[in-house]
């Protein structure tokens, strides 16, 4: 129920708006995020947009995290795959 | 910023599992989650098991329908066999007072499951003759949405059953619990997306304890718990964020204002937990008209009761014990035959481990 996925504004008529994830489109109301606008990625729940997400803070921690992942000093962390399951 | 690989980098995932390991305070560090977005990712992607020993990594209560009390779903269904028609959220209408909404319907009662308020609030336009009440469960996440539908002028036959909750006061009563003994927090990426940094700045410091707020991809989540575990090393009760595509200092404005428009703060219980000041969404004195409960005459069965026989539910969402020490996980209790809100709801604990049991 909390679940709230990020998905990208398509089409803004008002407060009524279509947002895309994968190619699946829905309906998306607008009514919290006043400022959002076409090629915004929105953070979804239960129907209603309700945070723009911030593409600079993303491609920053992606920044962060390919430093990470390339850093030759750094130790081995434990075995385990890690990765998605 | 949905598709990029690099959220769920192997190879970042484990680097940030070695940068985890080199923060060995040399005491044991017990962290709480108040998220089932969270402990549902830390499952299926095995993070607990990444974490060295000196860590444990318990989960609060995080899931909305699993502390949402027994007397208030029982409202739900007074209603619905008053004659309303019942919307709520597809875990909500499963969860066990007396008996579930789900059976109420099978028994005649009006209740559907909605996807959003909205389409509540639709259905309320398209049945005039009918009052129709919307069961509104949920952290801030879901309060504002309902708040949104309340403030934009929903039909006249539209009310509400308002049992929304709202996490600060929550992790501040979990503070002042002597026993549960915390050292930092793992913020919900989402219910802080809306409330903001700002709402629990105050929590860390009064309290001395820190907390990161993650987002729920693998390498959010344990950016997320070095950062904390570096606060936690150093003693450094402040909030900080590792989420910030999603998470603002200030959080969503206009979804606060449509909450605080709507609702204000009450003191409510939490099912399993007991009452925490503060911590409920009521509807304020300009809202108050869509209150079912006023509408229908319904007022709350104190006699009701929370906890099944045998049912650890309480001591779960407090992280004093975990679903498998429960002794009916796995065999008198399953998601198909849940015998606790813990494992009915999606976000619950109990429900998260039995899903990814063995998968580790
Ligand atoms: S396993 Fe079932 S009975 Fe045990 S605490 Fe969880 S929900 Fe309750």
């Amino acid at each position: 129920m909390c679940l709230a996925v990020p998905m990208k504004l398509v089409e803004v008529t008002g407060a009524a708006g279509r947002a895309d994830l994968g190619g699946v489109r829905r309906a998306v109301a607008l009514d919290l995020v006043p400022g959002a606008s076409v090629g915004d990625y929105v953070l979804v729940h239960a129907g209603f947009a309700i945070q723009v997400m911030d593409e600079a803070a993303a491609a920053e921690t992606i920044a962060m995290l390919r430093e990470v992942a390339q850093d030759p000093d750094a130790p081995p962390g434990p075995p385990g795959d890690g990765g998605p399951g | 910023m949905t598709g990029h690989a690099e959220w769920r980098d192997p190879v970042a995932v484990r680097r940030l599992a070695g940068e985890i390991a080199r923060l060995d305070p040399g005491r044991p560090v017990k962290l709480m989650h108040v998220c089932g977005t969270h402990e549902n990712a830390i499952c299926r992607h095995g993070l607990r098991d990444l974490l060295p020993p000196w860590v444990r990594l318990v989960a609060g209560p995080g899931c909305p329908v699993c502390v949402c009390p027994a007397a208030e779903i029982d409202l739900a269904i007074r209603a619905a066999k008053a004659g309303a028609i019942v919307t709520t959220f597809g875990d909500v209408a499963r969860v066990p007072a007396r008996t579930t909404l789900m059976e109420a319907r099978a028994a005649g009662a009006d209740a559907r499951v909605v996807y959003s308020v909205a389409d509540a609030a639709l259905f309320a336009a398209a049945n005039p003759g009918r009052e129709v009440v919307f069961f509104a469960v949920g952290f801030e996440t879901t309060a504002c949405t309902t708040a949104a539908v309340l403030r934009s002028g929903a039909p006249r036959n539209f009310s509400i059953i308002a049992s929304h909750r709202y996490v600060p006061p929550a992790l501040d009563a979990l503070l002042a619990t002597p026993d549960i003994g915390l050292d930092g927090f793992l913020l919900p990426g989402h219910a802080t997306s809306v409330t903001g940094l700002h709402a629990y700045a105050p929590l860390a410091a009064r309290h001395g304890v820190p907390m990161v707020v993650g987002g729920f991809e693998p390498v959010d989540v344990m950016v997320a718990l070095r950062d904390l575990l570096a606060r936690v090393g150093d003693g450094r009760g402040e909030a900080a964020n590792a989420y910030r595509r999603a998470v603002r200092d200030d959080g969503n404005p206009a979804a606060m204002s449509a909450i605080f428009d709507v609702f204000e703060l009450r003191d409510a219980a939490w099912r399993g937990i007991g009452t925490i000041p503060g911590s409920g969404l009521g509807l304020a004195p300009a809202h108050a008209s869509r209150d079912a409960t006023a509408r229908l005459g319904l007022a709350p069965d104190p006699a009701i009761p929370d906890a099944e026989p045998g049912c650890r539910c309480g001591d779960v969402l407090l992280g004093r014990v975990e679903p498998e020490d429960c002794p009916l996980f796995g065999s008198a209790c399953e998601p198909d035959n849940p015998v606790g809100p813990c494992m009915v709801a999606i976000e619950g604990t109990c429900q998260a481990r039995y899903r990814h049991r063995g998968h580790a």
